[in-house]
């Protein structure tokens, strides 16, 4: 009966990813330009900038399947385990690797979470900037979490990957989509040097994803 | 689709077309392109493998009847203001209107033209979008760049949906004698128009020196555009007898379509310049987007519509 159990929600699991990356290609049509890296099953850490829920799930959506079915998504907690729903899609469609934001409530260090994902053989997508961006500067200023897992995991290539239109897609506190073509642009992969400080490798990573995102007219 | 014996015979020929056009293709990438990595020779194929999926498609839609050709033109609508929205100027505050655009206004006028509502799918976006989209807009806020914007999303509207929904617009039209077969006149149109660029295209790879628009585009030559059109002029006049129009009017509407066909490459290139892209698009695989298979389509449609319902059409 277990047994039977779980293997319905895995294959409910299955269909509702399926639904969900078919419903992002229909509004979407997103378009993956890999810039400066291919494709491969080389373990990575893609880090994104953030400007709305669907960011990641663009990412995912873009991914060959099976790079797809080991990328995990890093993602808060308190989003998605609010309702039975959200929890489902959060862990069982997405797997994703869920933290807590909040430092004086949490049980468990975000970043050992992430290095212990990266050591069972997942790649990850990770939002440094901590929230969403719904302001007018193009990127916030990341926060440090991307730096310590890269001190812990340094031998993992760290992704840049730019997601252009989704903040119109979606803007915060809107419902209904528009459905606007989003490009995802991978540029080339980055590591931490020996003797880089927090602030310098922060501002490198955080100027190499900047740099992709295209010219905008407004 | 009743009583048009010669869309089949349209359809064949094109499909004929293809299968050499097919084999060329790969007598091409046998001899001189074994390993597939000429650049020229893989987009020629990859255009001539999009080129059966889109005459598929439309083989369908007439296949399906009235209700098929709309639906597939509003899908086609769809993709292109999709295309096209994505690269105009916009800002949270426009949400709505962006929105409204392709959750109202698309399905508006597809079931205006489904109803047969001349008097209104005419003036639909010109008018009423025009005038109450900006609003919707203006009372969001923000007015950084609001001309602009409003000027761009009415621009989009009029291209992507209220041009293209003339495509099958022509199906309302009520020819004495030619009853049952309107179908044949988007058959007619597209053929012409599409097979004018296609000729435009090889015209100017084999004798083409003056450039029409230097800085717009390096592929538009005086002699593409002269062999293209009057070739394609010839042949679309010499199915006269699939249309309503006698040999001489087919001949002159050949001319004002493949015209405006040339016309809209050209406009739809200086927009594209302006955005800084290269195509609208990357869905249709050695073509680019929707809209770059379709400005010449876009720009001939309604003037052809209006031609033949004033000189042909009952009501």
């Amino acid at each position: 009966m277990q047994g039977v159990k779980a293997a319905l929600r895995s294959a409910a699991a299955l269909a509702t990813g399926k639904a969900i990356t078919l419903f992002a290609r229909f509004v979407t049509a997103p378009r993956a330009l890999w810039q400066g890296i291919e494709p491969s099953y080389a373990q990575r850490i893609y880090f994104a900038n953030h400007s709305s829920n669907g960011d990641f799930v663009l990412i995912w959506t873009v991914l060959p399947a099976a790079l797809r079915n080991r990328t995990r998504p890093v993602a808060a907690l308190d989003y998605w385990l609010k309702s039975p729903l959200r929890s489902f899609i959060g862990r069982e469609v997405f797997n994703a690797v869920l933290i807590d934001r909040r430092p004086e409530a949490r049980t468990e260090d975000p970043v050992t979470q992430m290095a212990q994902a990266l050591d069972e053989g997942s790649s990850l997508i990770l939002f440094p900037e901590g929230g969403r961006n719904s302001g007018d500067s193009p990127l916030l200023p990341f926060k440090s979490g991307l730096y310590h897992l890269a001190r812990q995991r340094p031998n993992v290539d760290l992704v840049p990957v730019w997601i252009s239109n989704l903040n119109h897609v979606m803007p915060k506190g809107k419902v209904i989509p528009v459905p606007l073509i989003c490009t995802l642009t991978f540029g080339a992969p980055l590591q931490l040097d020996a003797n880089e400080t927090k602030e310098a490798f922060l501002a490198r990573s955080s100027a190499a994803l900047l740099a992709l995102a295209p010219q905008e007219a407004a | 689709m009743t009583g048009a014996p010669h869309i089949v015979l349209l359809l064949g020929g094109v499909a004929a077309i293809l299968i050499l056009a097919t084999l060329i293709g790969q007598i091409l990438r046998a001899r001189l392109d074994p390993g597939g990595t000429n650049p020229v020779i893989e987009n020629l194929n990859a255009r001539i493998a999009a080129w059966w999926g889109m005459v598929a498609l439309l083989a369908i839609a007439f296949l399906a009847g009235r209700t098929g050709v709309i639906l597939l033109f509003a899908l086609l609508s769809f993709a292109a203001l999709r295309e096209f929205l994505s690269l105009t100027v916009k800002q949270a505050a426009d949400h709505w209107s962006l929105a409204a655009s392709f959750f109202v206004i698309l399905p508006v006028q597809y079931w205006l033209i489904w109803t047969d509502w001349y008097g209104f799918y005419s003036i639909f976006i010109p008018v009423y979008a025009f005038l109450l989209l900006p609003v919707v807009s203006a009372l969001h806020g923000s007015t950084r760049n609001f001309l602009v914007r409003i000027a761009e999303t009415q621009w989009a509207l009029m291209i992507c949906v209220f041009c293209i929904s003339h495509v099958p617009a022509l199906l309302t039209l009520q020819i004495p004698g030619f009853e049952g077969r309107n179908v044949m006149l988007i058959a007619w149109l597209i053929f012409v128009v599409q097979l004018s660029d296609v000729l435009q295209y090889v015209w100017g790879k084999l004798l083409g020196r003056r450039k029409v628009a230097p800085n717009l585009s390096p592929s538009k030559t005086w002699e593409g555009l002269i062999g293209g059109t009057l070739s394609a002029t010839l042949i679309g006049a010499s199915l006269w007898w699939m249309t309503p129009f006698s040999l001489t009017a087919a001949a002159g509407m050949c001319l004002v379509i493949t015209l405006m066909g040339f016309f809209g490459g050209l406009v739809m290139s200086a927009i594209k310049r302006d955005k800084g892209v290269k195509d609208w698009g990357h869905l249709i695989a050695g073509h680019g987007g929707f809209i770059d298979r379709l400005d010449s389509v876009i720009f001939a449609a309604p003037i052809f519509f209006h031609l033949t319902r004033y000189w042909y059409s009952a009501v």
